[in-house]
């Protein structure tokens, strides 16, 4: 399997970048990391006249802490670069086990957030962590840029609000208020292989209730999404050394109620709703044993649940 | 390249005849390159669409690099690209202009071995050999970049590499050797030294 011919031109600036998309954007596709791209391109689903090589443009690599507590992640930045950085590892944890758990080191050392986002698989990692995080997206054109939240940015599976003369040039994840109990649970057949469902869960608690829930699951036939009504199930509960049981049925009643499982050759509708509704009992036990004041003991369990 | 053969009208994935199907792009089908690979310096005009795969098997003559999947499954092709590794079947010639490429004839010699490839000689960590050059690499990688505490650790390391032959319990045998015996450290400065010679 080869790519089909091409010409390929390496960006010099973002903003010779955008002077190319907003003369030629149909025309052209952008290689940042090509670990979608490149399989595509081999495979020929995919015949642009133009590869633009954004690689180079540091502008699009850079990982900020901004004062007020937002992490804004260039678009280049490679996955395991994310994965590596001690201001992931410290304050966004549940990032750094959905991240370790895309592809392989090689895929991860190419692979960057703003391709993977761009992509927006509906397996993927990163459209999950946007949704849970609540991220915001620096899109930029020749005729000014724009900041859109990732549930306005993700508009189905392998859909995007992202226009042929846009380029994602960064993202915000905004602070999380401290405190935070994460939970993230990925199932693959094996290793490194496209996720069958994930799910990620945030929770926080005051005088002994849980007071803000957000959750998201891949899987879906749109791709990852939050689950509004789950959340609402979980807001008020109070604390104990886990949920009760009855409030867990109708989390996952919800889940049922409200996504509708994706199918491909390696799960029926019914494996994946039972794999997805496992995936999300994990990362909500794991969140909850992770919150202060449930007596949760193991605080590194669920790291790779 | 496909040529159609005479008479053949249905198949979709005829190249174009000439450049002109690229439009005003046409001269941007052909870019000159410059890397080093193995230390050694390379420059060469290459079709925008080669592979570096094949780029190194078919212009360098460099075939210790292994195609199998071709699109990033099966870790055959993977070679270090500035340091890390990467599936040389997912980057294009083009893309290592200035870059600094490891295959696995850069790793060693038959006089001096790494000790990992030792490794893998002493526990007979290959056996048809097709998915060695892969394994070589992605370990060098793990054992200097990625630090495996444990065997789980190092199966996890090698999960993106298939070997056919099964040889699997050889082949994470020869990895823990080398990430026990600290020789990791020796491994991590082989591929420094290998880097600053070349940038040097």
């Amino acid at each position: 399997m080869k790519p089909p011919r091409f010409a390929y031109e390496r960006a010099t600036s973002v903003q010779a970048a955008l002077q190319r998309l907003a003369s030629h954007g149909p025309d052209i596709k952008l290689l940042a990391g090509g670990q979608s791209l490149m399989p595509m391109l081999n495979f020929r689903l995919l015949r642009p006249l133009l590869l633009l090589d954004i690689n180079h443009l540091a502008e699009l690599q850079q990982l900020q802490l901004l004062d007020d507590g937002t992490l804004r992640l260039g678009a280049l930045l490679r996955h395991q670069q994310v994965l590596k950085a001690p201001q992931v590892q410290q304050h966004w944890p549940v990032m750094a086990a959905a991240l370790a758990q895309i592809g392989h080191l090689a895929i991860r050392n190419r692979g960057t957030l703003g391709g993977s986002l761009s992509h927006a698989d509906p397996a993927a990692e990163w459209p999950l962590l946007a949704l849970l995080l609540q991220a915001r997206l620096h899109l930029a054109s020749a005729e000014g840029s724009r900041c859109i939240e990732a549930a306005e940015f993700i508009t189905g599976a392998m859909s995007t609000a992202l226009q042929p003369q846009e380029l994602l040039t960064a993202v915000d994840f905004p602070a999380l208020a401290s405190g935070h109990g994460w939970g993230f649970a990925e199932h693959a057949r094996r290793s490194g292989d496209f996720a069958i469902a994930a799910a990620g869960v945030l929770l926080w608690a005051e005088a002994g209730r849980i007071t803000q829930v957000r959750i998201a699951v891949g899987g879906g036939v749109e791709g990852a999404c939050r689950v509004p009504g789950a959340e609402a199930a979980l807001l008020g509960c109070p604390l104990g050394m886990r949920p009760e049981d009855a409030v867990l049925q109708r989390v996952l009643d919800a889940l049922r109620a409200s996504v509708q499982p994706n199918v491909d050759l390696h799960a029926s509708a019914a494996l994946r709703a039972q794999i997805m509704a496992a995936m999300l009992r994990q990362a909500l036990l794991a969140a909850w044993a992770r919150l202060p004041g449930t007596g949760g003991t193991d605080q590194r369990s669920g790291s790779h649940a | 390249m496909h040529e159609a053969k005479a008479g053949e009208t249905r198949s979709e994935t005829r190249a174009p005849e000439s450049g002109a199907e690229l439009g005003e792009f046409a001269d941007q089908e052909f870019v000159p390159i410059q890397l080093t690979v193995n230390g050694r310096r390379v420059r060469q005009l290459v079709e925008a669409r080669l592979l570096l795969s094949d780029f190194l098997r078919g212009t360098l003559g460099l075939t210790g690099t292994h195609v199998g999947c071709e699109h990033g499954v099966c870790g055959a092709c993977t070679v270090m690209v500035d340091g890390v590794s990467a599936r040389s079947c997912l980057m294009l010639a083009a893309q290592t202009d200035g870059c600094t490429v490891q295959t696995v004839e850069g790793l060693g010699s038959m006089q001096a071995m790494s000790p990992l490839q030792q490794a893998f000689q002493q526990c007979h960590g290959l056996q048809c050999g097709f998915c060695t050059p892969g394994m070589l690499i992605t370990a060098t990688d793990m054992l200097a970049n990625d630090h495996p505490a444990d065997e789980a650790a190092v199966r996890e390391g090698l999960s993106g590499n298939l070997c056919r032959c099964t040889g699997y319990q050889h082949i994470v045998q020869a990895v823990m050797q080398v990430a026990m015996q600290g020789d990791a450290v020796a491994s991590k400065g082989a591929v420094n030294a290998a880097v600053n010679e070349v940038q040097s």
